[in-house]
């Protein structure tokens, strides 16, 4: 193998993890890990089969982040008893990154916020959402438990090298257009299942211009084209991102231009309108503009794809000195304690609760219909979270409507889906 | 090893959330999570699944959430063997994973009705049909991955691995 082999960052990433010069499409190569993370749902599996390998002790205790975010505050007698046994191995393990109720927020937001998952990491975790950290220019994707039951004992997996499908968004986002927007739209154009296996690199003038919260919803939604893994190139905007936060050296890594892509996909993004997804899939999409009056009862402004500042300060614009209609329940978590901070000390939790909505401490919760807002038969929601499968957030006759933050809040206060122009 | 089965049919882009739904994962209890499996697309699948069935499904079966809990309902409710046109990528792993065999053949999903009865040969990757006779052949895994097969799952692969290594 030639070391001029032209490669595209994933490649670059995988190769350098599994001490290689380089690696070639569909090769199934042992890499090393950076950082491994598992919550409250699939911990408790994961540390239940690391007892089986007669390993002493995790490859690295500063490593490994166990989350309770999906179910707390503790729900009910068997959430807490999961919790329990999560805390209880992260301190007998001395496990550095663990967070009780008041400091811990959604994984997803939290990890990139603390400056533990760094470009060009190879990042494994026990849930499908961890490809958000491509955001930040890290090769991350989602496995099962009993994958990382074995990479927090060895810091090593094996995966297989992905081909990668290069996006390229050019044309200015019309107003309140945004990262969830793209990413519904993009999802709608190739399905659920139109990456599967591969990975997905978001390049282009747009994307330039994107903000690292828009970067981080739509890496978030990659696995939602059944993609292994979402990149971003690291450029000025996420070095001033990880320059205040990170908390150990990393290297960034870019496509070669003449890297082999296995598609090219160009969108011309001026012409993208606000984007809602039907229920049952998230690639059901459509452009605002050819949504019926389709009346609703609750509204999620939040999650580990729209739970971060931008995004409340997107709704917060929108319901500042109005209602939430007589009809509906809106119910906003910010993804963090950080965020929740800020929307208090800036004016924005006043503004949700003066609105009428529900301010909660950051948690999964009704996201996948564990908690704060579950939806009962019949029901609709709005929702800036990711999914929308049968009973995704409650009762199998529940339906849920996929959006970015300013439908959300714009629905909220019309009672039906719409958008701020509608206001 | 050989398997025969009748067969549950379900269509494309079955997710973990129908496969076991979230209000479910508050316990990694196999037998609790059995109860559920299917239950949201489903409800007889629970009740009248027989072990040594075998469910058959159009593509991207297994999408959505990480959850292991989703092959864990499958295998703990009896089922021997999964048969898709392709599997979501996380499902794909944990099953091998925790042992639940599956196989990728289209034309086999395309042929196949609920409530027939197939013969699987999970080694050579062959499946019959045996109320139509017809028969299929599955895209062979790679060695590294029958390994892990024949180890019986990851954990007991890993396990070898490291004793050898110590010894
Ligand atoms: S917010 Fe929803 S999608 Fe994100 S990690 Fe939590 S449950 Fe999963």
């Amino acid at each position: 193998m030639s070391e001029s082999l032209p490669m595209t960052m994933a490649q670059k990433i995988l190769a350098a993890h599994a001490g290689r010069e380089s690696v070639q499409v569909g090769e199934l190569i042992d890499v090393r890990v950076d950082f491994v993370l598992a919550n409250d749902i699939t911990a408790p599996i994961a540390i239940r089969e690391f007892a089986k390998l007669g390993v002493d002790h995790v490859f690295d205790r500063e490593r490994i982040a166990l989350v309770p975010d999906h179910f707390t505050p503790n729900k009910d007698i068997k959430s807490a008893e999961q919790v329990k046994l999560m805390r209880e191995f992260a301190h007998q393990q001395g496990i550095v990154h663990y967070w009780e109720i008041g400091r811990v927020g959604i994984e997803h937001a939290l990890l990139p916020e603390q400056g533990l998952v760094l470009p060009g990491d190879v990042v494994v975790g026990a849930d499908s959402h961890t490809c958000t950290y491509g955001a930040v220019g890290a090769f991350a994707t989602g496995m099962g438990s009993t994958d990382i039951a074995v990479a927090m004992a060895m810091g090593r997996i094996w995966m297989r090298v992905p081909e990668t499908i290069k996006f390229i968004y050019r044309g200015k986002l019309r107003p309140w257009v945004g990262g969830k927007d793209l990413i519904l739209y993009t999802i709608g154009l190739i399905g659920v299942d139109g990456a599967l296996y591969k990975a997905m690199e978001f390049t282009g003038p747009t994307i330039e211009e994107l903000s690292m919260d828009g970067r981080f919803t739509m890496a978030n939604m990659a696995i939602e084209a059944g993609a292994k893994a979402g990149l971003f190139a690291v450029d000025a905007k996420t070095e001033a991102y990880v320059a205040e936060r990170a908390q150990r050296p990393y290297t960034s890594y870019f496509s070669d231009p003449e890297a082999e892509y296995g598609q090219v996909i160009e969108i011309d993004a001026s012409t993208i309108e606000l984007q809602v997804a039907f229920p049952h899939l998230p690639s059901n999409t459509r452009p605002l503009s050819q949504v019926d009056h389709i009346e609703i009862d609750q509204v999620v402004i939040g999650s580990c794809t729209n739970g971060r500042w931008s995004d409340l300060l997107q709704a917060a614009k929108i319901l500042r000195g109005r209602k939430v209609h007589p009809n509906v329940r809106c119910i906003v978590i910010p993804g963090t304690q950080q965020i929740y901070l800020r929307a208090v000390r800036e004016g924005l939790a006043e503004i949700f609760i003066e609105a009428g909505a529900v301010l909660s401490t950051p948690t999964c919760g009704p996201c996948l219909g564990g908690h704060m807002g579950v939806l009962a038969a019949g029901e609709r929601c709005v929702s800036t979270t990711n999914r929308n499968f049968v009973g995704r957030m409650g009762h199998v006759e529940s339906e849920v409507y996929l959006a970015g933050p300013a439908v959300a809040a714009a629905s909220a206060v019309l009672g039906y889906i719409g958008g701020p122009d509608q206001l | 090893m050989s398997i025969r089965g009748r067969v549950w049919k379900y269509g494309d882009n079955v997710d973990t959330d129908a496969i076991i739904p979230a209000r479910y994962l508050n316990t990694s209890s196999e037998k609790e999570l059995a109860a559920h499996c299917m239950e949201d697309i489903d409800p007889s699948f629970a009740r009248e699944v027989k072990a040594g069935d075998i469910i058959v499904a159009g593509r991207n079966f297994g999408c959505g959430s990480s959850r292991e809990h989703a092959p864990v309902a499958i295998k703990a409710s009896g089922v021997a063997c999964v048969i898709a046109e392709t599997f979501a990528r996380i499902f794909f792993r944990n099953a091998i994973n925790i042992g639940l065999p599956i196989l990728e053949c289209p034309e086999a999903v395309q042929a196949t009705e609920a409530g027939q009865t197939l013969e699987v040969d999970l080694a050579k990757g062959i499946i019959r049909n045996l109320d139509t006779g017809q028969e299929f052949r599955a895209v062979p895994y790679p060695d590294f991955m029958l390994a892990i097969i024949d180890a019986g799952g990851l954990i007991e692969y890993t396990r070898r691995k490291l004793q050898q290594a110590r010894s």
